[in-house]
């Protein structure tokens, strides 16, 4: 005999204030089966646990229906107490009254009337509950980061600190990311390279980590603690193995028009390239586009230059298959494309730059040296004008709505690189408001106004008319209603962050959610920031929401935590709640097969006796590891054979019916 | 000093009405001032484009009204085309012109006057338009 024990909880007032918790538990008094009705404030707190194992206990009850938020918050909580106080954690059923009743209702009797038909179906449905035993699975103790910016790399780093195997797959030549673009970092200034490139290093020393530069994802398959992936290594046309990184090739190149992507295009490179000094490998590749052997044959001198012999024009794409046990996400993110904003003329004039670029301008080991200079003729700038929030903060087509978050902190670094430098040279900073919050971040920020007098302008400009010679700036200084017109002779927009481009792409490989503006998406904001909701896979810096330094450091050691968690235990229990076949029901027809994504179902021969006589007959079976209960067989089988234990066709009907009365 | 009422009642018919003709959210303005930094028709104003949508906020319609900006603007659209709001400002300055216009007893011509006016050229949209208003 089921007896059921109905929980409603409150949930402080998210849910009392819209549903009326004593018609609910009026409704549920005649309910058949159910012998037990309690209301709490909080039953997610350790007293609401508490009456939940007491009535285990002492009511005798058999099956639990807990009325509150949604089964993603606390259905694990709510188990793991029923578990505690001997009942099988899977005779525990969530009626989600939150999320799909009080949080999107406002007629508290329509509420009401919807949370008692969801409490009721949860319980038609707990009735016909099973206690349900999962199985173990190994955990395969490597893990995968997908990206090498400083995300990928502060990962990958305290993963092998643990004592775990890493593989770090970097879709560039090397490691290294935007960070290892930046001059100076803020807030406290100290050189980009000098705190990154030693990381880069520790990491190419790292016997524990196994690095694929120039290499890509591309198929990923399996589930926690076992992902099967596929790993692209393209062609770098040179052996990493003969290569000492002398560098005779890239200075002999005779092919040298390319732009360098390193140097956003500031300055040329050569068809065989390493995309900066410091590089990691510091192994160039071969950009076959423009190579003049690949595009006409001829040339060659690479090879007979290489004292080694480790140029090989005929080398291929190499495919990788490893299993790992967990996945992190560490693709990083772009700027946009200015190409829409035509009052800034960046498409038009080479002294109208973006912030990126900036730091290759004044970086000691840019194009120019580091020193300061207009890219159209090479003169130090004596007025530059800032913009902030180009694009960012912007619900129109052209920008992204939300705040870029970095740019008016690296903006005000910009402007204090450049007065410390060049003391006679002005700087503007057009804002709309300045955010910098975060430690040490105010205080920073007003130092480029009162110590280096950098000229602040609440305002925007309006366009940009390129001049004989400089620039001129119309803006306003929104506050005190004054147009203003500058002559300026560099212009440096800080131009929005944007998702990467095939971040659509990675997600649906990873069959991980992005958001409306293409970022990664976490599985709770607030209380599991780099989780994902794919179990296993975690999230790590930009690729995830825009984001500083410090902040992509700490989360990429949080979600190295999170899979150090998963790659030191031994065994995953795994989801018990996958489908089962019915051989006798089952025609063989096989349809479950093909609609499969984990490739789960395997056909099997099966030895029947009728009437007095042995025949083999195909049938289909789960393999139990494998299948991660998506439920897709359940729908494709015509006889109805599979059902999804723990959701059966029959208690599916059971919970509709229990609505429907 | 005297301080200014905001949101005062008597003209809160106004900005809804302002919100029903112009269909714009002059709550989307981050009071960026871009609309005010690229105006062609600038200089015949008295009240900046940007503070148009900030006295509005502010429920002051009447500073509005009585300005010469929602005259002067050319309904040209470069601040719609710039403004990362969306807002489109035009739209808002021929609401403020309505409301001008379609209030009771505000007779803008004299019929007497329109055969000068015609003569030196004023648009014949104009002149019917400071006639044909439904007043509510
Ligand atoms: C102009 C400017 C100045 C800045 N200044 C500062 C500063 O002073 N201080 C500060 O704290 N922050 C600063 N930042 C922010 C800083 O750049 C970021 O916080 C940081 O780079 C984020 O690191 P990340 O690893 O998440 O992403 P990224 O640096 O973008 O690295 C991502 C990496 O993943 C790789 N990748 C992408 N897709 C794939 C794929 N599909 N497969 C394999 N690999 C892939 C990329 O090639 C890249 O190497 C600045 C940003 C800008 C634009
Ligand atoms: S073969 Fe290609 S990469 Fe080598 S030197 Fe010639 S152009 Fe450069
Ligand atoms: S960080 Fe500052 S400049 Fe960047 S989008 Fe946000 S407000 Fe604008
Ligand atoms: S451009 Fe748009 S957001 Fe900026 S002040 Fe004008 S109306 Fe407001
Ligand atoms: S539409 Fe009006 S306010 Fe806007 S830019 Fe043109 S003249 Fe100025």
């Amino acid at each position: 005999m089921q007896r059921v024990g109905v929980f409603i909880c409150w949930c402080g007032t998210n849910i009392s204030s819209t549903v009326n918790i004593e018609q609910v538990v009026a409704a549920l008094e005649n309910i058949p089966g159910v012998v037990y009705i309690k209301d709490y404030q909080y039953m997610c707190s350790e007293i609401g646990q508490n009456l939940v194992k007491d009535a285990i206990k002492e009511q005798n009850i058999n099956r639990v229906v807990v009325a509150s938020c949604s089964p993603r918050m606390h259905e694990a909580t709510f188990r793991k107490a029923a578990a505690a106080a001997g009942l099988n954690p899977y005779l525990v059923e969530i009626a989600n009254i939150r999320e799909h009743c009080s949080w999107v209702h406002k007629d508290k009797e329509a509420a009401t009337q919807k949370a008692i038909s969801l409490t009721r179906a949860a319980v038609a449905k707990a009735i016909l509950n099973e206690q349900l035993i999962p199985g173990e699975v190994g955990v395969e103790k490597r893990a995968l980061v997908i990206g090498g910016g400083i995300a990928g790399i502060q990962t990958a780093l305290d993963i092998a600190e643990a004592g775990y195997q890493v593989d770090l797959v970097e879709k560039t030549p090397s490691i290294g990311g935007k960070m290892a673009q930046l001059d100076k970092t803020f807030p406290t200034l100290d050189c980009s390279a000098c705190i990154l490139t030693p990381k880069m290093v520790d990491l190419a020393l790292n016997s524990k980590i196994n690095l694929y530069s120039y290499s890509e994802v591309t198929e990923v398959n399996g589930f926690v603690g076992n992902f099967e992936v596929t790993i692209n290594q393209k062609a770098r046309s040179i052996e990493m193995e003969k290569c000492t990184g002398c560098g005779i090739c890239l200075a002999k190149c005779p092919a040298k028009k390319a732009l360098s992507e390193f140097e956003e295009g500031l300055a040329k490179r050569a068809a065989i390239y390493t995309p900066f000094p410091q590089a990691v490998p510091n192994v160039p590749v071969i950009d076959r586009e423009t190579c003049i052997k690949f595009v006409t044959g001829k040339c060659g001198l690479c090879a007979k230059l290489c004292p080694t012999g480790a140029i090989d024009y005929e080398q291929k794409d190499q495919i990788v298959n490893q299993k790992y046990g967990v996945i992190i996400v560490a693709t990083g993110y772009d700027l946009i494309n200015l190409d829409r904003f035509g009052e800034y003329q960046y498409l038009d004039h080479p002294d109208i730059i973006t912030g990126l670029e900036f730091e290759r301008l004044v970086n000691a080991a840019g194009p120019t040296g580091g020193k300061l200079v207009r890219p159209s003729d090479q003169k130090q700038p004596k007025k530059v004008v800032f913009i902030q929030c180009v694009g960012s903060r912007d619900k129109s087509e052209r920008g992204k709505a939300y705040c870029s978050k970095i740019c008016c902190m690296y903006t005000a670094k910009h402007a204090m690189l450049l007065r410390d430098k060049y003391p006679d040279c002005e700087a503007y900073v057009f804002y709309i408001d300045v955010r910098t919050a975060g430690k040490g971040f105010e205080e920073f920020q007003r130092r480029a106004v009162e110590n280096y007098g950098v000229n602040y302008i609440k305002g925007m400009v309006g366009k940009i008319f390129p001049g004989d010679n400089q620039l001129q700036v119309n803006g306003v200084d929104a506050l005190s209603g004054e147009l203003l017109q500058l002559e300026a002779d560099l212009v440096v927009l800080a131009a929005a962050t944007q998702a990467k481009p095939e971040a659509d792409e990675v997600a649906r490989m990873l069959s991980i959610s992005i958001d409306r503006d293409r970022f990664f998406t976490e599985a709770h904001p607030k209380l599991r920031p780099v989780e994902t909701h794919c179990a296993g896979i975690y999230l790590a810096g930009a690729c995830q929401g825009p984001k500083d330094i410090p902040e992509t450091v700490a989360q990429a050691s949080a979600a190295a935590t999170k899979a150090i968690g998963v790659l030191s235990k031994n065994k995953l229990v795994n989801n018990p709640c996958v489908a089962k076949v019915e051989q006798a029901v089952c025609s063989g027809c096989l349809a479950c097969i093909k609609i499969c994504p984990y490739e789960a179902i395997t056909e099997q021969v099966i030895e029947e006796k009728t009437r007095g006589k042995v025949r083999l007959r195909r049938v289909a079976e789960v393999n139990e590891t494998l299948c991660q209960g998506c439920g897709g067989c359940t729908v494709a089988c015509r006889p109805g054979a599979i059902d999804l234990k723990g959701f059966s066709n029959q208690q599916i009907l059971a919970e509709v019916d229990a609505i429907c009365r | 000093m005297l301080r200014e009422k905001i949101t005062p009642d008597t003209t809160k018919k106004e900005i809804g009405q302002i919100s029903e003709i112009s269909d714009e959210k002059i709550l989307d303005c981050l009071q960026c001032g871009k609309c005010t930094a690229g105006c062609p028709a600038i200089h015949g104003m008295d009240i900046m484009p940007h503070q148009v949508i900030r006295l509005l906020q502010l429920g002051q319609v009447d500073k509005l009204l009585a300005s010469t900006t929602i005259w002067g603007c050319a309904a040209c659209f470069t601040c719609l085309s710039r403004c990362p709001r969306k807002v489109d400002l035009s739209k808002i300055m021929e609401a403020l012109r309505l409301i001008v216009l379609r209030t009771k007893g505000n007779q803008r011509l004299e019929i007497d006057k329109v055969p000068e006016l015609l003569a030196k050229q004023i648009p014949q949209q104009a002149i019917v338009s400071g006639f044909r208003k439904y007043v509510k």
